[in-house]
């Protein structure tokens, strides 16, 4: 089945139309019988998640409508940050239950690209908050893309790496009505999960709509302590349609909203009254185009984000604050494939326009004193426009990839007040700043027979984030200081090496996979003495500065062995290690850390048994607040059966998660806020086809 | 929108105006060619067939550094003396004795009908003491004097913008800050330093320096960067400086004076234990 898709573009072309929907019919077919029937692995129709020149790591969101997938995911009903935390590349920040910050390659959001469906959007808050993944949940989604490095340079100019959520789509399949109900709940912080999902579809039009909402109470840490603040409460809407022209060309459209209410953040000292995004998009899309280029597709974006701190669920604080940001983004990008002999191009061409806002509003003890009132975004107009272009070169028995992205970063303070602000630091600061950022990459893949080879060598840089570039005394609650922008800040680079070996038997299949990133001008916040703090009870002010250089290292073991065909064992290792140029550790690099599971699937019933752990930390850094994290580990299990009912299927399954009850904390969790307790979980979904 | 509200308000100030004058029965031609349209009209001194009246671009006679304009008029003729000989002399009442505050001399605008110059008030009247003020002026060799009650208040928002101290030379001193449009940024910043020579001359002191630290005592005495201590320019005789305020709100400005051999008059630093100088002002917006 993957070499048909791969194989689409080379045979479409010059052949007569009638074939060709018998073709895609056949394909759609294909498609469908391969959801329906597809054991372990799901198959994804776009080329460059098969192509094993990427390193990509593609996580699996679980569907209503395809329960099936369900077998694979430990927890159905989870929330998408534990989706992403489950997943080998990703770690997750946490600041409380909601709202998990993604780690790749021990870079997060400023050096991170995260698209829903390639869309650029940002969060609107000062203190991170509200990542792009918060705004989505598993409702929208069928499967996240996970490219590290600049093999997430398509999405954008970034470090780390991308991130991009990719919504599901019933896409012309024709399956007419179908729909789902899905319920779930946990006991350890008494979360009631209820979701639903409505579609349509038919060869010439598709509507899907999701909906789902989640609440949960404050949740009990091992041992049975509550964690206060830790509650939510969020739901989100969505519906896409698709719209086929005629043969070969669809319009489609698709919309998202999300609202979280009563956020508690229990390692910050502000929670979330409102947190709420629309998310929209518009686009085109055409099998072939100007008769070479194929599978040619153009969107057109805009999304909003509101974010609002509260803090008068605090029973104690010095002051009392309103903090509300705002981010909106528009954007659009336009792409195409362009296949000749062994080479396939592909061009892209994107750009974003997004404006960031944000205020504080203290309010002093004397009632009679006059509120006080700064910018701590100033209204930050950036415009990003770029050129990706890649050509994946086809061997014998490998590939080459290389790639490149070339964008303008403008930025403009737009506001008198948050400028003049800034120009307190900066006097001579510019109200504009414009960058060039860059990037190339090559990728080379070599299949050795049962051994595979991957290995690449790339450049990039990017420009500094918002907060970087123009916080105005944010306050970050991990390291206790109050943190100022420059805006005159170098542009980040880093030199990248990766390399990968890997062994496919019949029954064994392991990885060894690491990767380096030699960093010049890191961005990173340092002390600066002379400075008075802002934040009442703060220790002191920091400054984004870039250093001279530092170095990331990233290896990772995985492993996984077919006991039976119906039992599965898998098993992965992994250690990260960041220093700046002085020998410093850099914060939230993770101590070597393990997970092992067996996992079961036949005849409708499934089961794992997984085990994740850490070392200690022991290269920590106390200048941003951290300590030695003890080592954990800790066990979950779960099982899970599917009951047939006429021909709609009911999905029940059962687990528990920590299962010792184990207190423990990890290197990701601010503040060390412990980690939840045993947590016995059980999701319904009934589909009906 | 907003051109119709500066439209609005223009209309609204030009109607006062037009409507006060309707009561002093003067001619309209005389007040719309008023220089100091958009002032307001503080006090109106009357005698000698004269009246003096002494405008602002405030509202009220306040403690502190006050910008005055006056205009001398010929009730008999109905016009405005241009060119005359002024001088004046603000005096306090008290019930024990009489003083004088720091003030310039008077000069002419560019408008040879209207004076000006600045007084600076330590402190407001009350129920029992009071303060005067004395006009001398010649007109063709005819020299006129008048004085009057006036009535200075302390500023609405009682934020300290004049200081009076005794440095550790045992001179006594006013310290008063030049009017500020305080803005979250780095403001321009000046005062003016005055000695105490008798109760009644009040020189100007150059050639001291002052030192500024603004602190906000709500926000655990935050504190803001690259403000630029105020030294002396001959020129405007004022001291200059520069004021980062970081956000809106209360500000304390706490000084210290030191004279020309840099020794200590009066101030102190600011430290953990000390959370503020004994001389400072304040700004509230």
């Amino acid at each position: 089945m993957q070499i048909e898709i791969g194989v689409v573009p080379q045979y479409t072309i010059g052949v007569r139309p009638e074939r060709f929907i018998c073709f895609l019919g056949i394909l759609c077919c294909l498609l469908f019988v391969g959801q329906t029937h597809a054991q372990e692995k799901k198959v994804e129709p776009g080329i460059d998640s098969i192509l094993p020149v990427n390193l990509e790591e593609v996580i699996i969101v679980a569907s209503y409508n395809s329960t099936l997938e369900h077998r694979s995911q430990h927890k159905p009903l989870s929330t998408l940050d534990e989706y992403l935390e489950s997943s080998r590349k990703v770690n997750m920040i946490k600041r409380g239950a909601y709202a998990w910050e993604p780690v790749l390659n021990d870079m997060s959001s400023e050096r991170l690209s995260v698209t829903i469906d390639g869309m650029r959007i940002f969060g609107a808050c000062t203190d991170k908050m509200d990542p792009v993944t918060s705004y989505v949940d598993v409702s929208n989604l069928k499967e996240v893309h996970v490219s590290g490095g600049q093999q997430g340079a398509e999405q954008g100019s970034v470090i780390g790496g991308s991130i991009d959520l990719k919504l599901e789509k019933s896409d012309f399949v024709e399956k007419g009505w179908s729909g789902s109900i899905e319920t779930g709940g946990e006991t350890s912080n008494a979360a009631r999960i209820f979701g639903g999902e409505l579609n349509y579809s038919d060869a010439k039009f598709y509507v899907d709509t999701d909906a789902i909402y989640r609440k949960a109470d404050n949740y009990s840490s091992g041992g049975g302590d509550e964690v206060a603040f830790s509650q939510y409460e969020k739901y989100n809407l969505s519906t896409n349609a698709g719209y086929r022209v005629s043969e070969g060309k669809k319009l489609s459209a698709s919309f998202i909203f999300d609202e979280a209410r009563d956020v508690g953040y229990p390692a910050l000292p502000m929670d979330v009254s409102l947190a709420r995004a629309y998310i929209a998009s518009v686009s085109w899309s055409q099998k072939s185009f100007l008769k070479h280029f194929t599978d040619w597709e153009t969107k057109l974006y805009a999304n909003k984000v509101t974010h609002v701190m509260d803090d008068s669920k605090r029973p104690d604080v010095p002051i009392r604050m309103d903090m509300p940001g705002w981010s909106d983004t528009y954007g659009l990008y336009t792409q195409a494939n362009l296949n000749h002999e062994s080479h396939r191009l592909l061009l892209k061409w994107d750009g974003y326009y997004n404006r960031s806002l944000a205020e504080m509003t203290m309010y002093p003890q004397n009632p009679d004193e006059n509120s006080m009132f700064m910018l701590t975004w100033p209204d930050v107009r950036t415009f990003n426009s770029g050129f990706y272009a890649e050509d994946m070169i086809q061997f014998k028995t490998g590939y080459l990839k290389l790639s490149t992205r070339l964008a303008i970063n403008m930025g403009n303070v737009a506001d008198e007040f948050g400028l003049n602000s800034l120009r307190i630091f900066y006097p001579d600061m510019p109200q504009r700043k414009n960058r060039f950022l860059k990037s190339v990459s090559a990728q080379y893949y070599k299949d050795l027979d049962k051994f595979h080879v991957n290995t690449g060598l790339s450049y990039g840089d990017r420009a500094p984030s918002v907060s970087e570039g123009y916080g105005f005394y944010l306050f970050n609650s991990f390291d206790n200081h109050d943190y100022i922008g420059d805006p005159e800040l170098s542009n980040e680079k880093a030199l990248e090496a990766n390399a990968k070996v890997s062994f496919k038997g019949d029954r064994l299949s392991t990885s060894i996979e690491g990767n380096y990133f030699f960093m010049q001008d890191y961005i990173l916040g340092e002390v600066d003495p002379t400075l008075s703090v802002m934040t009442i009870g703060a220790e002191g002010v920091k400054i984004y500065r870039n250093l001279d250089h530092a170095h990331l290292y990233n290896i990772s073991w995985e492993n996984e062995y077919a006991i039976t065909s119906a039992l599965k064992w898998t098993g992965v290792l992994s250690y990260h290690r960041g220093i700046d140029n002085d020998n410093r550790n850099l914060p939230f690099i993770s101590p070597l850390a393990y997970n092992s599971g067996l996992q079961y699937a036949q005849h409708g019933y499934t089961g794992s048994i997984t085990m994740k752990g850490a070392a200690s930390q022991e290269n920590f850094n106390p200048d941003f607040g951290e300590d030695k994290t003890d080592a954990y580990m800790v066990f979950s299990l779960s099982m899970g059966k599917k009951f047939t009912i006429d021909s709609n299927a009911l999905y029940v399954k059962l687990g528990v998660e920590n299962i010792f009850d184990e207190y423990y904390s990890t290197y990701t969790d601010w503040k060390n806020i412990p980690r939840m307790g045993r947590n016995f979980f059980m999701t319904v979904s009934y589909a009906i086809n | 929108m907003k051109t119709i509200k500066l439209l609005f308000a223009a209309l609204i100030c030009t109607a006062g105006f037009v409507s006060c004058s309707d009561n002093n029965n003067d001619d309209d031609v005389i007040i719309e060619e008023n220089p100091l349209e958009g002032y307001n009209m503080l006090a109106k001194l009357t005698a000698n067939t004269h009246s003096i009246e002494i405008y602002s671009e405030q509202d009220q006679f306040t403690i502190g550094y006050n910008e005055l304009f006056f205009r001398i008029k010929d009730d008999g003729a109905d016009t405005y003396v241009s060119n005359a000989e002024v001088s004046w002399m603000p005096v306090m009442h008290m019930t024990e004795m009489q003083h004088s505050c720091p003030k310039s001399s008077v000069g002419v605008t560019d408008d040879a009908s209207v004076y000006s110059g600045y007084v600076i008030f330590q402190m407001p009247g009350n129920d029992t003491e009071y303060w005067e003020m004395t006009f001398d002026y010649n007109i063709d060799g005819t020299s006129y004097s008048v004085t009057e009650k006036i009535n200075v208040l302390a500023p609405a928002d009682d934020k300290r913008r004049v200081t009076v101290f005794t440095g550790s030379d045992d001179v006594r001193y006013v310290l008063a800050m030049m009017p500020l449009d305080p803005q979250v940024a780095v403001n321009d910043f000046s005062a003016m330093l005055f000695k105490m020579e008798s109760m009644m001359s009040f020189p100007n002191v150059g050639d001291y320096s002052i030192t500024i630290d603004p602190r906000m005592p709500s926000m655990g005495n935050h504190s803001s960067p690259n403000n630029v201590d105020l030294s002396y320019d001959a020129s405007s005789k004022m001291y200059n400086g520069k004021l980062s305020l970081t956000m809106t709100g209360y500000w304390k400005i706490n000084l210290k004076v030191m004279d020309g051999n840099d020794t200590l008059l009066k101030g102190e630093d600011i430290t953990d234990e000390n959370e503020a100088s004994s001389l400072f002002f304040e700004i509230e917006f």
